[in-house]
């Protein structure tokens, strides 16, 4: 089990509870780097729109992941992660330069706001809540 | 279960040093208010504005709004796990002060909470413009985690609205109603040509900032159960949310559920409704999977026809909606969804971020994204220093002569999910 995350704030804080993967990358791209991972055979254990600040609104987003049966795609992950996709293009295409806008107070408020969201799924997931 | 409540008509409120109510208007002392508000030491400070409708008026950032209750008679006490202590609620006689509430305002972080606008343009799009607003607005101490201060903010909301509410204790309400909600066994004995509604209410529960209480848990913490409507009506849900502004449940919402109310209307004439099942809105996918199969399982266990479902939220949200229909829908039960749409400023974009062809009978609380226009008003309760980072601002949202240009989800309550404002399609 391991964390897929662009926010700085949970690689800071959850590095020592779990393994985080952290890519320095847009909320596409770091969309992106979830769904190469379900390729390749892995799946998703949190929903990658979690939360309802909008795809337009957070640079953030973390999930968590896991090692699939061997050599099989996870297609219900592979639909969440095209679903989310989708919809974070259309979120974006209307506002493509919030996070240029962003202040930095709200830029982490938005990194607090990913953070405490996947800290939500730690019990479910067995992990030690902070 | 059987529950009257009383109600008390509030047409005014105002300031005074001998709290009370009295031909329709609340008196409230708020220096004694604040010192009850101040008792939390997270709390640094903290003021009472009155907000009336029709005036010209701006509230921002709102956190939650809340209807003042008070139990009269029957066990337990309003907002039980919270202010009262758990007992079951949802029985004997509850006062409820009509025609007000209590609105929570302040900074708990620097997007989300949203708008209410008394007059102009802006008022249509919130029911709570409609209403004698006394608005609590709370700064918080220094050096604490945001997730404390709402704590913080929601305790204080509800322990006011508490506060006012026992100066309706001794009234004699202006009008009364009473709903009764059947045990299974009467449910089949009473009405039996009618077809069998149920109610599955989707709670938001992603987590800090994003949780609703169940008597005082946290709804990510339950599995799917049955509820009395009727304690709904006690303040047995409350909100602990602040996600976008349009599409947030507040406790007032809850208080006043739109679905079991028209339920309540139908029972007995078109339909027999049966009962009201709560679920979760969790992140972790296991969870989704085991709570939707729940509260299909308790809709087949209730024999339902068919089902309403109301979603709170967004993204997320959208995946345990679609599950709980589908799966619903497998059973054989017919169901109705009610949520918002994320639709484009045009409206012409994929609405919502999960779909299905079994959710056949949707229920629309609005687009969300559609763009208005609010002018300057003369007085700001709160502050605007957030209009421009608030969920549907975007940076110039806050013009040069004070007037605002959003999205609709700005505004509390715009699109809500219960169908509870005037966007609904009905």
């Amino acid at each position: 089990m391991w964390i897929v995350t662009n926010n700085p704030l949970v690689r800071d804080k959850l590095s020592s509870i779990v393994e985080v993967q952290y890519h320095d990358e847009t909320y596409l791209g770091i969309l992106h780097v979830m769904r190469d991972q379900i390729h390749e055979g892995n799946c998703l254990l949190t929903h990658p729109l979690s939360g309802s600040v909008k795809p337009n609104e957070t640079p953030y987003k973390s999930v968590l992941m896991a090692s699939g049966k061997s050599g099989q795609t996870d297609f219900d992950s592979l639909k969440l992660i095209e679903s989310a996709e989708a919809t974070a293009q259309k979120f974006i295409d209307l506002r493509p330069h919030y996070v240029e806008e962003m202040p930095e107070r709200v830029k982490e408020d938005c990194q607090l706001i990913d953070y405490t969201l996947i800290v939500s799924a730690f019990p479910s997931a067995g992990l030690t809540t902070l | 279960m059987k529950l009257q409540l009383g109600y008390i008509d509030i047409n005014d409120i105002k300031f005074d040093k001998n709290p009370r109510i009295e031909n329709g208007v609340l008196y409230v002392d708020p220096d004694a208010l604040v010192a009850s508000v101040l008792q939390d030491e997270l709390i640094k400070d903290a003021h009472f504005e009155i907000a009336k409708p029709g005036e010209s008026i701006r509230i921002t950032p709102v956190k939650d709004v809340i209807q003042p209750r008070v139990k009269v008679e029957g066990p337990g006490g309003v907002f039980p796990g919270m202010v009262a202590k758990e007992t079951t609620v949802g029985s004997g006689v509850t006062h409820v002060l009509r025609g007000m509430a209590v609105v929570t305002a302040g900074r708990i972080v620097g997007f989300q909470e949203g708008i209410i606008d008394m007059s102009g343009p802006g008022a249509d799009y919130t029911p709570f413009s409609k209403l004698n607003n006394l608005v609590l607005v709370i700064e918080p101490q220094e050096n604490f985690k945001q997730h404390e201060y709402e704590h913080a903010a929601r305790m204080a909301g509800f322990k006011i609205a508490c506060e006012i509410a026992e100066l309706a204790r001794e009234l004699s309400p202006d009008e009364t109603e009473t709903f009764e909600s059947p045990t299974i066994k009467e449910s089949f004995e009473n009405f039996p040509g009618l077809p069998r509604v149920g109610y599955v209410q989707m709670l938001q529960s992603q987590g800090l900032l994003h949780d609703t209480y169940v008597y005082g848990v946290d709804a990510k913490r339950i599995v799917p159960t049955i509820i009395s409507p009727t304690e709904t009506m006690d303040g047995a849900i409350v909100s602990g949310n602040c996600v976008s502004a349009c599409d947030k449940n507040t406790t007032y919402h809850h208080q006043n559920n739109p679905v079991v109310a028209e339920l309540f209307k139908e029972h007995g004439k078109t339909i027999n409704f049966v009962g009201q099942i709560i679920t979760n809105e969790n992140v972790y996918l296991a969870d989704k999977i085991r709570s939707s199969d729940w509260s299909a399982k308790l809709a087949e266990y209730l024999s339902l026809d068919g089902a309403i479902i109301s979603q709170e939220g967004f993204g997320n949200p959208d995946t345990d909606l679609i599950m709980n229909c589908t799966k619903i829908e497998d059973k054989g039960i017919k169901t109705v969804i009610i949520t918002d749409e994320y639709a484009g400023q045009d409206g012409k974009s994929q609405s919502l971020a999960d779909a299905d062809p079994k959710a056949n009978a949707c229920v629309t609380g609005g687009n969300a994204n559609e763009v208005i226009h609010l002018p300057k008003m003369d007085k700001v309760i709160g502050t605007l220093d957030y209009v421009d980072t608030i969920a549907g601002g975007h940076q110039g949202s806050l013009q040069a002569d004070g007037s605002i240009i959003a999205e609709l989800q700005v505004i509390t309550g715009a699109t809500n999910e219960m169908g509870f404002n005037k966007l609904s399609a009905r």
